[in-house]
């Protein structure tokens, strides 16, 4: 018999190597004269067990991580073909708790099937948002998507129904979907799984929008950084079309609908909304002014979705099985689920898609495992490098858009990034103002000089000059970018900033003062 | 700040819109019009928000942070630039919170700009200075020690304006200017960040990038980033008045910044209708012949044209040319002097010129510089719709659907009107942009430029017009393109009749005169339905098709048969008689329709009466005093040829070079040298004068008070803001001039003459100064029926009553291409100078084009051997110079080009005396010519230096006048 078995293709795994573990499987099966079948999967998001091979058994998929090359001679001396026992196996992998007690339901397929296998998409429940969606009107795919509590899980957490509703409201002989695959943010790489491990679920979530909002053209917008997701999108994409799911005649039904991908232009201001819509234009990557929105005047002055990754990508399931199932999930105004990003100094790091309302302390924790170094964790960003430095005595809030905001913090992308008791906040509070000098676009003036007065100030600080009159001055700062930014960039970058300034200020005493580095836990 | 600069900026543009909103704003209701911004709502309620990156001439950009305000119901701090009024909002500009946010705000600018405001250029005028005193700013917490861009070294490029990097507070003011105001496209921001800087083309300086220096990013800029250098030499004006550009037709409105009588700095007025604050190289900045050390300032007489000059006293130079205009036609007869007007002049100093000759020569011996221009616009509009006018205001083009540009370079002619125009071509991100098509041998610069691309280009050979124009008038009408409803209701069934039957023929399809025009059929039927059916405009209106054009279409043999085409198909696709459509004839200079209007052809009195008309005659008659021939008078060549046959000896000439601009310059020479007296009246001692016997020295618009009339019909007001520099406006010297042949005028003012005007022409009876003081300025006609005037014409019925149609049939040009000339030559002008150049050739412009080229095809060059700067030599049948070759694939194989702005191009010297049938207007586009490489100067270049040398010997042997003021 065929054994079949499972090497990811996913970026994080192809990093680890499994490229050449799959051609050493490859290389070692054919001298032991053993017939397989190599499956390049998609990625399970648990990145300290990459690369993670995987093999079909009669009880189910079981698997082996992390294997090196090395590790093949061993791993067929044990059988592990057949499911055979060995130290890197960690049984069968529906079981593995990090897995089983995530709750996937847009990452249902993540390292299961061929991502490029439109047969894998469909056989794992692909296509049936779509195929339910050509048979609603329009105004009625809108509806479900409102009701599913659906927000932007780019991180402005905005309905997406209400953006659909707008776009579906505007008369215009063109109109637009535009996703936003430029993830900038640190310690993310939800969208980049999507894209390369399961391509077609975003296809059609733009599909269903498109439908949804009478838009026949849409653009990806993709983070540069991303060759394997560029390339396996163009790839999804031609195949799509051969199938009939794209195109001037989406499965039959007169509708068009046809998708461009777009590298984007590698600066992270881009990924804000309006930015990249002048990015996609041609021009420079500026912020625009709002309003006009551009639900109403986006992608070249035309009404235009402009949604996340992981929002479109949710819809499929939305339509599939309805907005309660969806909306079943999560907390408060936070519905469904958020694959959240664990990164940093974690000694278990990876996707966890969990049910809005889990505390970071069970993602530290018991799916974490705690630092990597073993040291205490002193501080967790959430939300991408212009989220708050969140405390200990905050983990236990449950994870939801508006208990966040409440203290000052942000959900964002769902990204974490962990520091344990060695970090200095005062430096990661400079970097803070250091990344937004490097990355403001420039138009606007608190985030354009704001942020390089920033880092001068958070200098003197700790420098020990006028200490006080400084601390002031940088809040006065924050406060000037915080209510005057023309956008997030500017106007989330005090979050870093005054989380720090907040919660560790013993690391902005000056060194003189202090005696010594501060290094003391939180 | 000091008051003058104190003109009201809404912060953001106008919106037009049927619905209101009132919304309160500090505790005060206000109503505005629907999508109109918060800052310009605060404006209309007597609040001042501050603001930095706003103006009311750029769309909101929302960067400077400056304008927050809190609004009832809403989080956060909106811009109230980027933020629309809606209904019932409370808005709050002023509150502590938003004190403390526009303080750090500009706490930050101020900690990356230099602090010496007391010697800065912009001091007194900045708005980065005013916004620091109303946010209270006291302290730069940050101090100076951190990363700043004042070390910056300014780019001095530009003989007009510096850029100052050190002072940019990265508004994009000057670069949303350039795009939106100019259209050029030539600023961005390099850098992002605190890097971000304004960067001319690709961090180049300014006058190595695409800018064209039309000034609208100094206009704009709110700091002395890019500061006029005149104002950094001479400081800030004190005091303004409002006045109107001297050079195109265009008839831009400025306010002369003065410190007393010098003018500091010219700036675009915003409220100005022709240019709505914009400018142009020429206008803005290229005013310094007016002080130049070549202005004559003495008058001047001899006897020969061989003999010195010799100074003398106003009253001894023009009782001279009394003496001599009576003696020759003591000799020869009434009718052997004449005058030429110049389009440069007021009407009012236009008027006073043909009513000297009508009155006191006795004679209609009077002409103008438009023969030569504009003539057929005239005759070929009189006859089909009834007035010799453009039909529309300029503002019409932001109506238009589809545009035609036919024989005329917008954005080097007409720069201003071209910044509006490709701002319709452009569109919004809301309404897509016009359609245009180009009808020009040449690829100018419309054709393709930043977010502009011409739909059709109809690449004719030279002289073709006429066919062209009746192929398009096939396709029309055998398509069934008519406007069947309008031609019904408004024009003449019997003319519409015949030219339907005429243009219908075979003889002329497109197929027929393709091998005749060069036009391919497929393209010229293409762009014919484009301009009959318009394309998917907004729904509700008419498609608005409207035709723009220029000399290419007049300065041809069958200049006048061409204007009648158009005029033609405008009426059969319903393209007249509203905004948006309509005949626009872009006149070259300053004041040619005002020169037409006040009567300056020998067979037209003011307001376009002819002299053999009793009724008219006998008004002016009454109000003169004296008796008026009813015959009409000699035409510019007339006079020349008269000249040479010894008819006429005798000429005053006024504002125009004719030696340099008429064609076939040796002729006009011969003639010049026939005349027994030529008076000059010019600022300099330009080509004609060189033939004078007597020069009176002119007046440059910036001494004299008067109107100009531009090629919408708008008469607005130029004001005298310095004493006339040889002490008297040129008015008074046609008085003078009047008083000592006997014939007296006792005007004391410009007014008065104006005011005479209004009494005896219909279209002007409702026109005085202070009505124009009143309203701006006022298209003509102005009567008791249009009180305020006439921006659109035809509105209901066509002035003639029912339009007429006339039969075009194309008649080949007699300059045909022949083996020994077997190119064709037509000439044009470029952005930087003017006409023949006797203004801008004596600024800095001549830094953008120093000398007159002759453009030519790659493959012509190739064949005869001509390099790029080569030496050519170009001959005609009439005559032959040199000029330097630019090699380029703007033109066709087989057609060359050049400018004429210098005398020593000679390019006269080539142009033929074949002329337009109706009005001799010359046929400058059309010469055939052989173009070949040369080592040295043609023999006319050569006689021409000779010549040159000698006058400017005779010149400088001048015997000085002892006291010539004291004769006043």
């Amino acid at each position: 018999m065929t054994a079949t078995i499972y090497i990811p293709r996913d970026s994080a795994a192809l990093a680890v190597g499994a490229d050449r573990v799959a051609k050493r499987i490859e290389e070692v099966a054919a001298a032991r004269g053993i017939e397989i079948k190599l499956v390049r999967n998609s990625s399970r998001g648990l990145f300290w067990l990459e690369p993670l091979v995987e093999v079909d058994t009669p009880a189910g998929r079981v698997g082996y991580g992390p294997v090196a090359v090395d590790d093949v001679q061993s791993l067929f001396d044990a059988g592990f073909e057949s499911g055979g026992s060995h130290g890197l196996g960690i049984g069968l992998v529906e079981a593995f708790p990090y897995l089983a007690r995530q709750e996937r339901l847009t990452f249902s397929r993540m390292g299961i099937t061929d991502p490029l296998s439109l047969a894998d998409y469909e056989a794992h429940g692909g296509w049936a948002g779509l195929r339910r969606a050509l048979e609603l009107p329009s105004a009625a795919i809108v509806q479900e998507v409102l009701d599913s509590g659906l927000r932007g899980r780019g991180g402005a957490a905005f309905p997406a129904g209400i953006k659909w509703k707008t776009v579906l409201g505007a008369a215009s002989p063109q109109k637009y979907i535009v996703c936003n695959a430029d993830e900038g943010d640190s310690g993310t790489y939800s969208d980049r799984m999507t894209m390369e491990g399961d391509p077609y679920m975003l296809i059609e979530g733009m599909t269903i929008a498109g439908i949804a909002v009478g838009a026949t053209v849409g653009y990806i917008y993709v983070r540069s950084e991303y060759p394997h997701a560029i390339t396996a999108l163009n790839e999804a994409i031609g195949r799509a079309e051969v199938a009939g799911f794209l195109g001037a005649d989406v499965l039959g039904s007169g509708r068009s609908f046809s998708l461009i991908v777009r590298k984007a232009a590698g600066s992270y201001v881009c990924g804000e909304e309006t930015a990249l819509l002048e990015s996609l234009e041609g021009k420079r990557g500026i912020v625009r002014a709002k309003p006009p929105l551009p639900a109403l005047e986006g992608l070249f002055g035309k009404p235009t979705v402009v949604n996340n990754v992981i929002t479109l990508a949710s819809v499929p399931l939305i339509l599939a099985r309805g907005a309660t199932h969806y909306r079943d999930y999560g907390v408060g105004r936070s519905r469904g689920t958020l694959p959240i990003q664990l990164a940093g100094n974690i000694k278990h790091g990876g996707l966890v898609e969990k049910a809005f309302g889990v505390t970071l302390r069970e993602l530290l924790f018991d799916f974490g495992g705690g630092s990597a170094s073993g040291r205490p964790i002193k501080a967790v960003q959430v939300g991408g490098p212009l989220g708050a430095y969140v405390p200990e005595s905050q983990w236990d809030l449950p994870l939801d858009y508006e208990a966040y905001a409440a203290v000052g913090a942000v959900v964002g992308h769902g990204g974490i990034v962990v520091h344990d008791d060695t970090a200095d906040l005062s430096k990661l509070a400079r970097y803070a103002m250091e990344f937004c000098a490097i990355e403001s676009c420039g138009k606007c003036t608190p985030c354009r000089i704001g942020s390089t007065r920033g880092v001068e100030v958070i200098d003197k600080i700790k420098s020990g000059a006028n200490a006080p009159q400084q601390i002031r001055l940088l809040r006065d700062l924050c406060d000037t970018m915080l209510n005057g930014s023309l956008c997030a960039m500017g106007g989330m970058t005090p979050y870093p900033v005054l989380s720090a300034l907040n919660h560790y200020p013993q690391d902005f005493e000056a060194a003189s003062e202090a005696g010594v580095p501060s290094r003391h836990p939180a | 700040m000091l008051q003058h600069f104190k003109d009201i900026d809404h912060g953001t543009p106008r919106r037009e819109s049927e619905q209101e909103v009132t919304l309160e704003i500090d505790g005060n209701s206000v109503t505005v019009p629907r999508g109109t911004s918060l800052m310009r709502a605060a404006v209309d309620a007597g609040i001042q928000v501050p603001k930095l990156c706003a103006t009311d001439s750029l769309e909101p950009f929302g960067s400077c942070r400056l304008c927050l305000v809190e609004i009832d119901g809403r989080k956060g701090f909106p811009a109230s630039c980027t933020t629309p009024a809606e209904p019932g909002m409370k808005v709050r500009t002023q509150t502590p919170k938003l004190q403390e946010l526009r303080k750090g705000v500009m706490e930050l600018y101020i900690s990356d700009h230099p602090l010496d405001c007391l010697t800065c250029s912009a001091n007194g005028n900045c708005e980065l200075q005013d916004m620091a005193g109303v946010t209270g700013l006291r302290e730069v917490r940050y101090g100076f020690d951190g990363a700043n861009h004042t070390k910056s070294a300014k780019d001095e490029s530009n003989p007009y304006f510096t850029y100052d990097p050190s002072k940019c507070i990265v508004c994009n003011r000057c670069v949303r200017a350039c795009e939106e105001t100019q259209g050029t496209f030539a600023l961005t921001i390099s850098g992002r960040g605190f890097e971000s800087r304004v960067s001319p083309g690709q961090d180049e300086p300014f006058m190595e990038s695409e800018c064209v220096s039309c000034g609208a990013c100094v206009e704009a800029c709110p700091t002395a980033t890019l500061q006029e250098k005149s104002v950094i030499w001479l400081g800030q004006g004190e005091h303004s008045v409002t006045t109107t550009c001297a050079y195109c037709g265009v008839g831009c409105g400025f306010k002369a910044e003065m410190k007393g009588s010098e003018v500091v700095r010219m700036v675009p007025w915003k409220d100005g209708k022709a240019n709505e604050g914009h400018s142009c190289v020429k206008g803005r900045f290229a005013w310094g012949y007016a002080t130049h050390k070549d202005r004559m300032l003495k008058p001047m007489i001899r006897s020969k044209i061989t003999d010195p000059w010799r100074e003398v006293t106003w009253d001894e130079a023009i009782g001279y040319a009394a003496g001599e205009f009576r003696r020759i036609q003591a000799k020869y007869g009434r009718d052997s002097i004449g005058g030429i007007t110049s389009s440069r002049c007021t009407n009012e100093e236009t008027y006073l010129v043909q009513k000297l000759v009508r009155a006191a020569f006795g004679n209609n011996n009077v002409d103008t510089c438009a023969r030569v221009c504009h003539s057929p616009t005239g005759y070929g509009l009189k006859q089909t719709l009834g007035e010799s006018a453009g039909t529309q205001t300029f503002k019409s083009v932001d109506e238009a659907d589809v545009i035609m540009v036919i024989g005329a370079n917008p954005t080097d002619g007409h720069p201003v009107f071209a910044s509006r125009m490709k701002r319709r071509l452009r569109g919004t991100s809301t309404q897509a942009g016009a359609k245009l098509i180009v009808v020009d041998p040449r690829r100018i610069d419309l054709i393709r430029s930043p977010h502009v691309e011409a739909d059709h280009h109809l690449q004719l050979k030279p002289g073709t017009n006429v066919a062209v124009i009746t192929a398009m008038a096939h396709v029309i009408v055998t398509e069934g393109l008519v406007d069947e409803a309008f031609v019904a209701e408004r024009c003449e069934a019997k003319s519409f009749n015949e030219w339907r039957e005429f243009v219908a023929r075979p003889v002329n399809s497109p197929e027929a005169v393709e091998s005749i025009t060069g036009v391919p059929a497929a393209e010229l039927r293409a762009a014919a339905r484009l301009f009959a059916t318009g394309f998917d405009g907004p729904k509700g209106r008419r498609k608005n098709a409207a035709i723009y054009y220029g000399l290419g279409v007049t300065e041809h043999s069958q200049g006048s048969t061409m204007v009648m085409g158009i005029a033609n198909l405008a009426m059969a696709t319903g393209n007249v008689g509203r905004e948006g459509v309509g005949v626009n004839p872009l006149r070259g200079q300053n004041n040619v329709q005002g020169a037409c209007d006040m009567g300056s052809f020998p067979h037209e009195l003011p307001g376009y009466r002819h002299v053999s008309d009793s009724t008219a005659r006998a008004s002016f008659e009454a109000a003169w005093g004296t008796e008026i021939s009813p015959e009409p008078g000699l035409r510019i060549p007339n006079m020349f040829d008269a000249a040479l046959s010894g008819n006429f000896m005798g000429l005053y000439c006024e504002g125009e070079d004719i030696v340099q601009s008429d064609p076939d310059t040796q002729h006009v020479a011969e003639a010049m040298l026939a005349m027994e007296c030529i008076v000059v009246q010019d600022l300099f001692l330009n080509e004609t004068a060189k033939y004078a016997h007597v020069f009176l020295p002119g007046s440059s618009f910036l001494e004299k008070d008067g109107t100009f009339t531009n090629a919408e019909r708008r008469i607005s007001r130029v004001r005298k803001v310095m004493p006339p520099k040889a002490g008297l406006a040129d008015w008074e010297v046609t008085v003078k001039l009047a008083n000592a042949l006997g014939y007296p005028m006792h005007y004391t003012h410009p007014e008065q003459v104006m005011a005479e005007i209004a009494s005896l022409t219909p279209t002007f009876k409702g026109v005085s100064y202070e009505k124009i003081d009143r309203l701006g300025s006022i298209q003509w006609p102005c009567n008791d029926e249009a009180p305020d005037g006439t921006p659109t014409m035809h509105i209901d019925e066509f002035v003639r009553g029912k339009g007429k149609f006339i039969i075009t049939q194309y008649v080949a040009s007699d300059e045909k291409v022949t083996r020994m000339f077997p190119l064709l030559l037509t000439t044009g002008r470029i952005l930087s100078q003017y006409n023949v150049g006797a203004q801008t050739r004596r600024t800095e412009n001549n830094q953008w084009h120093s000398e007159d080229r002759l453009e030519i095809h790659p493959h012509d060059a190739e064949e005869r051997g001509i390099k790029q700067d080569d030496w050519v030599g170009i001959k005609s049948r009439a005559g032959e110079t040199v000029l330097r070759a630019t090699v380029t694939d703007r033109m066709q194989p087989g057609v060359v080009y050049t400018t004429f702005h210098f005398p020593e191009s000679g390019a006269n010297v080539i142009t033929t005396d074949n002329s337009d049938w109706a009005t001799n207007c010359p046929e400058y586009k059309v010469t055939a010519v052989q173009v070949m490489p040369v080592m040295q100067p043609s023999t006319w270049q050569q006689e021409y230096s000779r010549f040159n040398h000698l006058q400017e010997e005779l010149l400088e042997a001048r015997t000085e006048a002892v006291d010539i003021s004291a004769s006043r």
